[in-house]
């Protein structure tokens, strides 16, 4: 754990930009997946786990970059998850009491927002290395990111598969709903369409000779559990070609072994 | 220089067989079950396998063109792939239901997937599967002109009794193709005199079928009853014309075999146990899933490596 990142050391501006697009914590860093499969089947529900989870980011983040210099390195995982946890306690009771329709609906979800690993994440490679301020914007811009991938990801899912979004219903009488996509194959199928999206428009981002490379942050990330997908897609297109000779020189060495 | 000797990589025996004769085959021997399925269910029918197979192949041509691909519609793995997804719907589907089938078959389980010989699953079974599961109400109404909307298995596991002749001759309800075992069978031998398809994997899924009916099937060895299970349902078509899709099946002889026996096994539980009738599709596109650990752990040795050291 280095004391600074220059990399990630910003401002508030640019910390929301880099949570809600350029390392969208979903469709770029592929984080946080349980919650983002299963509770997206309308947009109210997306849009309300996205909210609680950004509440959550947004104060664990700022209290665990306050207490950054204090809590010794060997102890920090525990440490964090206390912090999130008490936190989860809060919006939990909060949503109980105020909105007890999402409380119902996000069931064993909100409890699991502990778990969730784009608050752990971003706790280990952001806050732990970061003042308060940027942190709290971290978690906000992540926050952020996150219920929007979140709702667009159910509001998809509540067009073709209920015929409505956010409850009211617009498709023509005649529309038979997908109900496919409210249920749990639905999700992939939604999140895959737009992750496939979101890297077209990288892809043609870097033929225009833009510098996208940073966008796609899953490869030079400090998350270990978001490398590889992120690499694997990322020089998917180069390495097709360099494989060949290697699979040709493969060949070549097992026949010499064969003589 | 012109003497110089050309190498060049493996195979160096070719066959005439493409892509192109070999799914034409199997068009051929789909027609018998198609063109009962007409006789069976009436002229309406036709609309419905004409529209579902040409979205299948409108599907990868547009694809293919979108994606500046090269076009391979020529060699008619779409036309089959959208027969066989139309003889799987039941005879009272609109024919939107055999649009969006035809275009979930190959553009998400086919074209997303690198096209043809990259798809991981059957795309007929994958996109029959996806309309089993959003439109149960359609997909499960069998009600037609010339049947009572019960389909022959149904009855079966409600505990009627069946007419096995009417079942063999294909004199009841169900989907559009797999009514009539006779044709379907006649459609396999075709397929089999053309050396299209071996018996490797129809046989060994319909014996451990069998196996599976008579011990767990609670009768014994009731002739009646076994042979109602065998000709109803789509165990038949999914037998000889969808486990034995090249893409989707084991490559090696051994895998073959694993293979067509966890499908007779799958089909059994799912018949015998499961909440429905029947369970052919979704046995084998579980059986497509586990094709490659089948591959690996079936893998022959390569000539000259392992065995006794002398």
């Amino acid at each position: 754990m280095g004391k600074q990142d220059t990399e990630h050391t910003g401002n508030a501006g640019e910390r929301l930009y880099n949570g809600i697009i350029k390392e969208n914590p979903t469709l770029v860093l592929m984080l946080g997946m349980c919650p983002t499969l299963a509770v997206t089947t309308s947009a109210v529900n997306g849009l309300g786990m996205g909210l609680t989870t950004m509440v959550v980011l947004a104060l664990s983040n700022a209290i665990i970059s306050l207490l950054r210099n204090i809590i010794p390195d060997k102890v920090r995982i525990p440490a964090f998850i206390v912090i999130i946890a008490s936190f989860v306690t809060v919006a939990e009771m909060v949503l109980q009491a105020y909105l007890p329709f999402l409380y119902q609906a996000l069931g064993i979800y909100i409890p699991l927002i502990v778990v969730n690993c784009i608050i752990l994440g971003r706790a280990e490679s952001y806050a732990s290395k970061n003042p308060v301020i940027p942190s709290l914007f971290d978690g906000i811009g992540m926050g952020l990111g996150f219920s929007a991938a979140l709702t667009m990801i159910g509001a998809v899912r509540e067009i073709l598969g209920a015929g409505e979004v956010f409850g009211i219903h617009f498709m023509p009488a005649a529309y038979v709903p997908f109900s496919i996509f409210v249920l749990a194959p639905g999700a992939f199928f939604v999140l895959a369409v737009l992750t496939a999206i979101q890297n077209k428009v990288k892809i043609n981002g870097e033929k225009k000779g833009r510098d996208m490379s940073r966008i796609q942050s899953g490869c030079n990330s400090d998350c270990a559990s978001c490398g590889d997908g992120g690499c694997a897609r990322r020089f998917y297109g180069g390495s097709e070609k360099e494989i060949a000779p290697g699979k040709n020189g493969g060949a070549q060495h097992t026949e010499g072994e064969v003589k | 220089m012109s003497d110089l000797m050309k190498v060049s990589s493996n195979p160096h025996i070719r066959s005439r067989a493409t892509t192109g004769s070999i799914m034409g085959a199997v068009v051929l021997a789909l027609l018998p079950a198609t063109f009962f399925g007409v006789y069976h269910f009436g002229l309406r029918v036709l609309t419905l396998i004409l529209v579902t197979v040409a979205s299948a192949v409108l599907t990868e041509y547009i694809y293919e063109l979108l994606m500046k691909k090269k076009i391979t519609v020529n060699d008619l793995s779409a036309t089959v792939t959208g027969l066989l997804l139309a003889l799987n719907l039941p005879p009272a589907a609109p024919l939107w239901i055999g649009v969006v089938g035809g275009v979930f078959a190959i553009l998400v389980v086919k074209m997303l997937f690198g096209g043809l010989g990259q798809n991981f699953m059957n795309p007929a079974l994958g996109a029959r599967c996806f309309l089993m599961i959003s439109f149960a109400s359609i997909m499960t109404n069998f009600e037609c002109d010339a049947c009572s909307g019960v389909t022959p298995l149904a009855a079966l596991k409600a505990g009627e009794s069946v007419n096995v002749m009417d079942m063999i001759i294909g004199n009841t309800g169900g989907t559009i193709g797999e009514t009539s075992m006779i044709a379907i069978v006649a459609g396999a031998c075709i397929l089999i005199l053309l050396d299209v398809i071996d018996l490797r994997i129809p046989g060994s899924y319909i014996v451990s079928f069998v196996v599976f009916i008579v011990l767990f099937g609670g009768r014994g060895f009731d002739s009646a009853y076994i042979s109602a299970q065998l000709a109803g349902g789509g165990l038949m078509l999914g037998a000889f014309f969808m486990a034995t899709d090249y893409v989707t099946r084991p490559i090696t002889k051994r895998g073959q075999y694993v293979f067509g026996i966890f499908l007779g096994i799958l089909t059994g539980i799912f018949r015998l146990f499961g909440p429905g009738a029947e369970g052919v599709s979704y046995a084998i596109i579980i059986g497509n899933l586990l094709v490659p650990l089948i591959e690996k752990v079936t893998l022959p040795k390569a000539f000259g490596k392992g065995g006794e050291r002398a």
